[in-house]
């Protein structure tokens, strides 16, 4: 049942004197911090930067395929467009988006630590990011790649003379930003937690970071050799996947897609960890099956390993190997679906209110799951024939990683803004975002689908002219979401001088990270916390807020 | 707190003065650091393991399609220099041992003895890997760069019961090649990053760090070193020993 | 939640640490020697498993997992099954490419 629990009067609130915002002066104060949150914010600022690079040209491309012919750019630019929008969209925004963002700023305060286990490697981590950042920054503007996000060999090796090299070597580098973030969330969950912080206590955002950790950490090296292998490739001409030399090309597909599949667990299960958090607090209702969500992030993580070769169904791999293969992708589906239906039993007779974090999180429950029963097509022998390599695809990979792990991000960014920076976004605006995102992105990729279906392949500037029309349906969506992407920029910046002073509690949440003050203390907690409720308890919540002294100021 | 409460922060309410100040402020204990600092270690060798893999799962695979081209490209492997930096990685792996319980005994002397014994052996390694790579530079059989398959048409002098390649079958010992200096390649790189580290190590152990009771980097090195020495002990019979009876 | 946070840190004698060294040697020179025998295909199982029983000498005594926590065995055992899944699964691909082929 869920608890009723009156929202606290925010005019009375203050901000605090001491924050880890006003700790230290100076841009040195925040390029040499040690501390989680400041990383956060920097890695908040880097990865912003990079979505709008991304996005714009997102634009591009969608303005490109407005006609059916090749008339704003020419083909081959149109293929460094979709190159670069998949290389700076995968691994400089939705790799680090959730994780390095919010989960470096909350991850420490959730389990009750005073900051990461290694904070020198986490600033490591945003630093390996900006090389990374930056040399894919290079490779765009020394003229750019073209060879699709996927690096596929002997296209990648030897028959394009754009810069694989700087792009390989920016992949890599920001995989062990990747990596580094994903250790230190590991060692901090299972060395650092507070007195009383039972594994069963954890919030689920802790849970599902975990299960991304895993996969980052076990994950990525082998996208990193295999970067490795296809350099050495270039430069020297080692004959790994060279097929004149005997190497076989479907062995990169293998060890690419080894971490390129789990992957998309790594950006999606952090936003599911969001949105367990965000269902839980406006429904003001413990997680329905707080175990089994738990479990099924691990179980996404595991299953993750067994099923990338669903990527490769019409590359030539055996059909044996394929079956084996598809079979096991069906397998993701349960645990998937074990959370969509336990978000939605948490919904159930709770008391639910509508706030801007709540609106994205429905977003991402409806786009998700859509996103989800048609990688179920996509898994299946038959159907992925028809459909792989067009726009079916792209449409099943915006709405799982767009319309569900961009959702995620902004209702995180939303939800937890009063506590990263002490001060409330603008209710009406915000709520005005969310509708707009929501809109723009079903009119931008729900065409797609259609469109694929028909059969228009993906990865081509030209198209034949009965496309049209579902073409002009997208391209205009894409317009209306730039504008609600645009928009939250806007009022998220003006909020930090002219916002609502939040409190420490805005949203009457239960998480150890509502019980500091907000913004938080450079070491989080003023004595280390002892935890003696479980996750989730509005009950506990409704009781201290009862029983507590009004303090003020 | 109940009874299931188990705290991961060890004797959280421990008295003052057993916080030393090697502690970072953000751990409860030295125990804590420790263990945290073992456990981070283990995570960067788990990715390590993941990194040599997918190599290492090339080379089955190869190793499966063109056995004949494996073999003899095996035969021209000097069989003594790899026997030889087997025994000195070993070698090296017992003196760091010996150099994480010096440090343990809080004995400086020692300490250094041993880590700069490891360091040496590490050269050594390191000169015996170049020698034999110059000697593959010599006799062609770097692929890309300096590659020839004249040796593997003709009978190895060496090996002369061995029937010589076909064409086709000459050029798959690239693949072989390519595997050898990316493994090999790999693993040096590996080698020399611990040296360059061992060698800041014993700087740091010359002004009398690690014999204080705070020793976890030297501890963690010595996984990475250890690490490094498995490596070598899976690539030395998969390279050099493949079929030496032919 | 088993998960013991003040376990002993255990000492190893330099003892065992010349043992090991020994059979590390001894073992480097089996593998070595039994490679010039004509075994068959028992050949790559000896340089393997030798490999292997070498290498688990380093890790349970020379990286003290031995005497480690359960989280470290575990990692360990992690790495070890992960190497594994990229092998095998890999391998249904290969070995049903061509079936007898290979």
């Amino acid at each position: 049942m869920s608890t009723i629990v009156s929202l606290p009067d925010q005019s009375t609130a203050t901000l605090p004197k001491r924050t880890y915002i006003n700790n230290e002066y100076g841009l040195k104060s925040w390029l040499l911090t040690g501390d989680h949150k400041r990383i956060a914010i920097l890695y908040l600022i880097s990865i912003t930067f990079f979505f709008f690079i991304g996005g714009a040209m997102a634009g591009l491309i969608r303005l490109e395929l407005l006609t059916p012919q090749t008339d704003l750019v020419a083909a081959d630019t149109y293929n460094k467009l979709f190159t670069m929008h998949g290389i700076i969209m995968i691994f400089l925004f939705l790799v680090p988006s959730v994780p390095a963002t919010i989960g470096n700023f909350l991850i420490p305060i959730m389990v009750g630590a005073k900051d990461l286990a290694f904070p020198k490697i986490n600033l490591l981590s945003w630093y390996l990011y900006i090389v990374g950042g930056g040399l894919v920054l290079a490779a765009l503007i020394c003229g750019g790649v073209d060879t699709g996000w996927t690096f596929t060999t002997p296209l990648s090796t030897h028959y394009l003379n754009t810069h694989v090299i700087t792009a390989g070597m920016a992949i890599f580098v920001a995989g062990f930003s990747s990596i580094f973030t994903g250790l230190n969330f590991i060692v901090t969950i299972h060395r650092m937690r507070a007195p009383g912080m039972t594994w069963f206590r954890l919030p689920l955002f802790v849970w599902s970071h975990y299960a991304a950790s895993i996969l980052m950490v076990l994950g990525t090296p082998v996208l990193a050799i295999t970067l490795v292998l296809v350099i050495l490739e270039r430069t020297i001409g080692i004959g790994v996947f060279d097929p004149t030399k005997g190497g076989d090309p479907l062995l990169f597909q293998h060890l690419f897609w080894f971490y390129s599949h789990p992957a998309v667990y790594i950006m999606i299960l952090p936003g599911m960890g969001v949105i367990s958090e965000v269902i839980s607090t406006f429904s003001r209702k413990r997680v329905f099956g707080y175990t089994a969500v738990a479990f099924s992030s691990v179980a996404i993580a595991v299953f993750g390993f067994f099923v990338w070769a669903h990527h490769m169904f019409i590359m030539g791999v055996s059909n044996y190997s394929a079956l084996v293969f598809s079979l096991l992708t069906m397998l993701v589906a349960v645990p998937s679906a074990i959370k969509i239906f336990n978000w939605a039993a948490t919904l159930y007779k709770g008391s639910i209110t509508f706030e801007t974090p709540m609106l994205y999180a429905f977003g991402f429950m409806g786009l998700f799951t859509i996103g989800g029963l048609t990688g179920v097509f996509l898994g299946s022998l038959g159907m992925d024939i028809h459909l792989t390599e067009t726009y079916f695809v792209v449409a099943h990979f915006h709405f799982v990683m767009v319309g569900g792990m961009l959702m995620a991000f902004l209702a995180g960014v939303h939800f937890w803004w009063p506590k990263m920076t002490g001060r409330m976004y603008p209710e009406g605006l915000s709520k005005l975002a969310a509708g707009t995102t929501f809109i723009g992105f079903i009119l931008t990729f729900f065409p797609q689908f259609i469109v694929g279906y028909l059969g228009m392949p993906r990865r081509y500037a030209a198209y034949p002219p009965e496309f049209q029309v579902l073409n002009v349906l997208s391209t205009a969506g894409a317009s209306v979401l730039g504008i609600g992407y645009l928009l939250p920029i806007l009022y998220l910046t003006w909020s930090l001088k002219y916002g609502k002073i939040a409190g420490n509690n805005p949203w009457q949440a239960t998480g150890l990270e509502w019980q500091i003050q907000s913004p938080p203390l450079t070491e989080n907690f003023v004595e280390t916390p002892v935890v003696d409720y479980e996750a989730y308890d509005y009950e506990w919540l409704a009781n201290k807020t009862k029983h507590e002294v009004q303090t003020v100021g | 707190m109940d009874s299931q409460a188990i705290a991961t922060l060890p004797e959280h309410d421990q008295p003052a003065h057993e916080h030393p100040e090697y502690v970072r402020h953000h751990f409860a204990n030295a125990e804590q650091q420790r263990e945290t600092a073992n456990f981070g270690m283990w995570l960067f060798l788990l990715t390590e393991i993941m990194f040599f893999s997918g190599m290492f799962a090339a080379y089955l695979i190869y190793r499966n399609w063109y056995y004949p081209a494996f073999v003899a490209g095996s035969h021209y492997m000097i069989i003594w220099a790899g026997t030889l930096n087997t025994a000195v990685l070993i070698c090296s792996s017992f003196t760091m041992a010996m150099g994480v319980y010096s440090a343990e005994m809080r004995n400086r002397k020692a300490l250094l003895r041993w880590l700069t014994l490891t360091l040496l052996l590490g050269f050594v390694f390191l000169g015996i890997k170049a020698y034999e790579w110059h000697a593959e530079w010599v006799e062609q059989h770097v692929p890309g760069l300096n590659f020839s398959i004249e040796d593997f048409t003709h009978i190895n002098p060496q090996y002369p019961d061995d029937r010589p390649l076909s064409p086709d079958m000459a050029e798959k010992t690239q693949v072989y090649f390519s595997l050898y200096f990316a493994m090999t390649g790999m693993h040096a790189l590996h080698m020399c990053i611990g040296c360059g580290i061992l060698i800041i190590l014993l700087f740091q152990a010359w002004g009398g760090a690690y014999t204080n009771g705070h020793m976890n980097t030297i501890e963690n090195f010595g996984l990475y070193w250890h690490f490094v020495d498995i490596v070598w002990i899976f690539l030395f019979p998969l390279l050099y020993l493949i079929s030496r009876h032919q | 939640m088993s998960e013991p946070t003040h376990h002993a840190h255990k000492i190893v004698s330099p003892r065992v640490y010349l043992a090991i060294w020994a059979s590390l040697l001894f073992f480097t020179a089996l593998t070595v020697a039994v490679s010039y025998l004509e075994l068959g295909v028992f050949n790559a199982i000896a340089a393997i498993g030798i490999a292997v029983i070498k290498s688990t000498l380093v890790v349970l005594f020379f990286m003290h997992v031995r005497y480690s926590s359960k989280l470290t065995k575990l990692t360990v055992f992690s790495g070890i099954f992960l190497f594994l899944v990229l092998i095998t699964m890999t391998l249904t691909d290969y070995i049903s490419r061509a079936w007898g082929m290979w």
